[in-house]
């Protein structure tokens, strides 16, 4: 197993759920109680040193109890290795710790995931959308179940019949 | 004395003459300046709330997303070959180096091996593409801050360049040259010619650019010591390329994580150390020099052989055997209606383009589309450090902040 991953394993005997590397990126995903503290330890540990935030995304899994992914990828300038941390919300309770307060540059990134999947961040600065507009109510666009031309005032509009020739 | 203390809010009444107190007291209050969405400095459609104290930025919010256009969403409808053309139009100064970054995700989710001739093409491409967008960020700069001289020295060296790609590829700006598993199509000796005779022309070029700035009050002026940011904040912000390294930080992908032909060439990672605009704009002058640099010693050491992966089942059959056998047009639709079957898992891939790092996360759970598709765009995660890079300096100090990111709107709004 990745060292990385041995090390976390070794360090939290609760709140891991998965451990897993594929095509040599190491990833951890933790329940959500556990998240800042595991974060935390990936900021501050000497060994884990991650101090520079790569990105953060979101994953959408319809089908799951715990519908949304929210994935952290961090980098260390030091040890020069990476991870990636991801979490799982239900829909009912769409609400995560924010790392704001560990990575600046989490800012604007979570900002992006709540624009567009609709995962809260508990202490978030300033959480607001982004992209779409701040009055945009016609939901999350990157979740499934949002058609991908679009919903809302464009359904609207009166379509013309095809025209016989 | 009148106006002693700029910050109080009420001005005092001089003394010496009472019948002013007679007068309404001054008031004073921020101003609100909205900066964009079109503004000539913005490099596309952006806007900035300033709220200004006299001249001075007390606090600046962005307001992006006026060219969101839902890349992301995009991506899961279509294949993976379907989506290269939409990477052009990320950041569409620089975009070979896009096809480069999704190129090298959907490789290492598929884990494909591409041929040694082909990933010399694509560095001396990546590398030609570098040198466009580094001319194009150091005119389109200058011309913020009032030099207009360069803008035009550097366009005329850039025009040669997307002449060269025209030839390459059919287009100058959304080339879509690179494939999974290799390159559209070998460079011909006439290309290989022209790209030799530029690396002799053009080294004498940076000089000439450097003489315009380096001894220019103005322009030294307005980049030194403007905004300043430590090395310790910029990594925390998660800043990378120039703008990172402009802090004395030490990342760049191309060495600590070697990829294409980067290894097997020697070149040096200018590092700044002041992080301010002028060690930002130093950094990109100097990669300009080492990717002439790369370029020739990828020419010198590149040898024949194929320039795509042979794996029917992913990458494209050749042209010329699509247009006269059958098998092979047959993979060539059955490649674009159905895509090929990528195995489930995720991969993320970073990819130092001239900007900083491009990665792109891929979610597959299988089947020919992305399940999900992330783009790591660095315009997008300079801008969060907007504020805080901007605070305390004057108003027109924005401009060269904006320019400093080199922002491209396509890619920050994707």
């Amino acid at each position: 197993m990745h060292p990385l991953l041995q090390r976390i394993q070794q360090t939290f005997s609760v709140g891991i759920t998965g451990l897993a590397e594929w095509r040599g990126d190491a990833a951890v995903t933790v329940t959500r109680d556990k998240l800042h503290e595991v974060a935390q330890f990936l900021r501050n540990d000497p060994g884990m040193d991650f101090d520079y935030i790569v990105h953060v995304s979101s994953v959408d899994w319809p089908d799951d109890e715990e519908r949304f992914e929210v994935v952290w990828e961090f980098y260390s300038i030091r040890k020069r290795h990476r991870i990636r941390l991801k979490t799982r919300v239900p829909e009912s309770d769409c609400v995560v710790d924010s790392l704001t307060a560990l990575w600046k540059g989490a800012d604007f990134m979570e900002r992006e995931v709540f624009d567009m999947m609709g995962i809260r961040f508990r202490n978030h600065p300033d959480l607001r959308r982004i992209l779409m507009p701040d009055d945009y109510t016609e939901g999350y666009p990157l979740r499934k179940d949002f058609p991908l031309r679009g919903k809302g005032w464009r359904d609207t509009f009166d379509f013309l019949d095809e025209v016989p020739r | 004395m009148a106006f002693e203390d700029q910050r109080t809010t009420v001005y005092k009444v001089n003394p010496e003459h009472p019948e002013s107190e007679t007068l309404p007291t001054l008031r004073t209050e921020e101003l609100l300046l909205n900066m964009g969405p079109q503004h000539p400095s913005t490099h596309g459609v952006l806007k900035v709330i300033l709220e200004l104290e006299g001249e001075r930025l007390v606090k600046s919010t962005p307001v992006m997303g006026y060219l969101h256009r839902g890349v992301e969403k995009l991506a899961e409808d279509g294949t993976y070959h379907q989506f290269i053309p939409h990477t052009d139009r990320l950041d569409y100064v620089c975009a070979m180096y896009n096809n480069f970054a999704y190129c090298r995700a959907v490789e290492k989710l598929l884990n494909l091996q591409v041929p040694e001739r082909a990933e010399y093409l694509r560095t001396i491409v990546a590398e030609v593409q570098r040198i466009i967008g580094h001319q194009f960020w150091l005119s389109a700069q200058a011309l913020d801050i009032g030099a207009m001289t360069v803008f035009f020295y550097c366009f005329r060296d850039r025009e040669i360049l997307l002449d060269w790609f025209d030839e390459l590829c059919g287009a100058r700006l959304t080339t879509s040259w690179y494939r999974i598993g290799g390159v559209e199509r070998d460079l011909t000796p006439s290309l290989i010619d022209k790209l030799k005779q530029f690396l002799d022309y053009f080294p004498p070029k940076i000089d000439e650019y450097q003489v315009f700035l380096e001894k220019n009050r103005i322009w030294l002026g307005r980049t030194k010591g403007v905004a300043v940011i430590s090395a310790e904040d910029a990594v925390s912000f998660g800043l990378s390329g120039p703008v990172l390294r402009g802090s004395g930080v030490d990342y760049d992908l191309r060495k600590y994580e070697p990829y294409s032909a980067y290894p097997k060439c020697e070149f040096s990672v200018p590092v700044g150390k002041n992080g301010d605009t002028y060690d930002r704009y130093w950094i990109r002058v100097m990669e300009l020099y080492e990717s002439v640099k790369i370029i020739r010693q990828c020419l010198e050491q590149m040898q024949e052989g194929p320039v795509m992966a042979d794996v029917p089942s992913v990458t494209l059959p050749p042209k010329e055997r699509v247009f006269t056998n059958l098998e092979a047009m047959i993979q060539q639709f059955k490649l674009f209606s159905q895509g090929f079957d990528a195995p489930p898992g995720e991969v993320y891939c970073g990819t130092e383009a001239h900007k900083g790092e491009l990665g792109f996360y891929i979610v597959s759970t299988g089947g020919g589309k992305p399940y999900r598709l992330k783009i790591r765009a660095p315009s997008f995660i300079h801008m969060g450090a907007f504020d805080h890079m901007a605070r305390g300096y004057m108003i027109s100090d924005a401009c060269t902040i904006f320019g400093t990111y080199d922002i491209v709107m396509g890619e920050c709004d994707r």
